[in-house]
């Protein structure tokens, strides 16, 4: 039972739906600034299968077209993927503690934003079918997207394009804003989270920050107050 | 030219390290009230530093993204699905700028 059913499966499948639309309109951008530095479909295509990460694909476009260095390179993804850790280890605690080292390998393959978003906040336990699901038809759009952006520039008319980007944004309100109603914790990080990314997206020497590091910061800070302003109890966590 | 490659992989190993080590390494269920409470309330301060302001940005016109924006939070609000919520959203802002491009 550790691995789930194929209802669990379908279930993913589902949930995925919403995340398949959005990848798509995000990674179709991707895919035309990809053929923009010279990367060949099959290149761009493979670039998202291996990677599923859009704010790492997009700032690799930069490195790769002025050449530059592997190590630049590797550290670059290190810091803006790195919320994919707590990510990850808040992921672990959603699985049964049986869950094979396979299971849990292939799970790590998928865990995005938005693939984790849903996983995490799912009532009750995580199981590998449910996952696979969801990463399978996610990642069908991501590079599907990725394919018809590199390929034909221009599938979609541009005002497609412009609307289906709120899609993922659509997608995270979706997750955060109900529970926002139940718990005052919730709504604290939520609002004090959006406060503290537009103070660090528009402020004087505040905006330098990347985008990574300003998620990272955020998250750590704001996660860290709450947990110590409110903590949850045991059982709260189911 | 076959550096493009190398970029390509090295890029994923990377980041399929950060995705797998936590998930294999650890495997007993985490005591510290802490760090339960932080892990639980980390997803809400991500996706909420994803989503605004970046959000204001995703479509062609601000209009369309703030009206967009609305929407979605009034239909989670709601209890409404993901993709409803997502959907409600994309087809709120397409009929902003529609008129938008056509008609004003």
């Amino acid at each position: 039972m550790e691995v789930g059913t194929f209802k669990d499966f379908k279930e993913g499948c589902r949930d995925g739906v919403p995340i398949c639309l959005g990848y798509f309109a995000v990674s179709f951008a991707f895919g035309i600034g990809a053929a923009g530095i010279g990367m060949t479909v099959f290149q761009a295509a493979l670039t998202s299968l291996l990677n599923v990460t859009s704010a790492g694909q997009f700032s690799a476009l930069d490195v790769i077209k002025r050449n530059g260095s592997l190590i630049e390179l590797a550290m670059l993804q290190l810091i803006i993927n790195l919320r994919y850790m707590l990510m990850s280890a808040s992921l672990s605690q959603k699985l049964d503690p049986k869950t094979s080292t396979l299971n849990r390998l292939l799970i790590s393959y998928g865990v995005t934003d938005e693939i984790f978003g849903v996983s995490v906040l799912k009532k009750g336990k995580l199981y590998p079918m449910f996952s696979y699901g969801i990463i399978i038809t996610s990642v069908f759009g991501w590079v599907t997207g990725t394919a018809f952006g590199a390929f034909a520039g221009q599938i979609l008319p541009q005002i497609l394009v412009s609307c289906l980007g709120l899609a993922i944004y659509g997608m995270f309100i979706a997750i955060i804003v109900p529970d926002t109603k139940r718990s005052n914790a919730v709504l604290g990080v939520v609002v004090g989270s959006m406060i503290l990314s537009s103070l660090f997206t528009y402020a004087p020497y505040l905006k330098m920050l990347d985008s990574g590091y300003r998620i990272i910061l955020i998250t750590v800070v704001v996660a860290a107050i709450a947990a110590v302003v409110a903590p949850r109890k045991e059982k709260d966590n189911e | 030219m076959s550096r493009i490659y190398v970029y390509i992989l090295l890029m994923a190993v990377v980041t399929y390290a950060i995705r797998a080590l936590p998930l294999t390494l650890i495997r007993k269920e985490i005591k510290s009230t802490f760090i339960r409470s932080f892990l639980y309330y980390v997803p809400y301060a991500t996706l909420a530093a994803m989503t605004f302001p970046a959000i204001l940005g995703a479509t062609d016109y601000m209009l369309s993204a703030i009206v967009g924006f609305a929407v979605a939070i009034i239909l989670a609000l709601c209890n409404r699905s993901l993709i409803t919520v997502a959907g409600c959203a994309c087809g709120a802002a397409f009929i902003v700028e529609c008129i938008y491009r056509y008609v004003i």
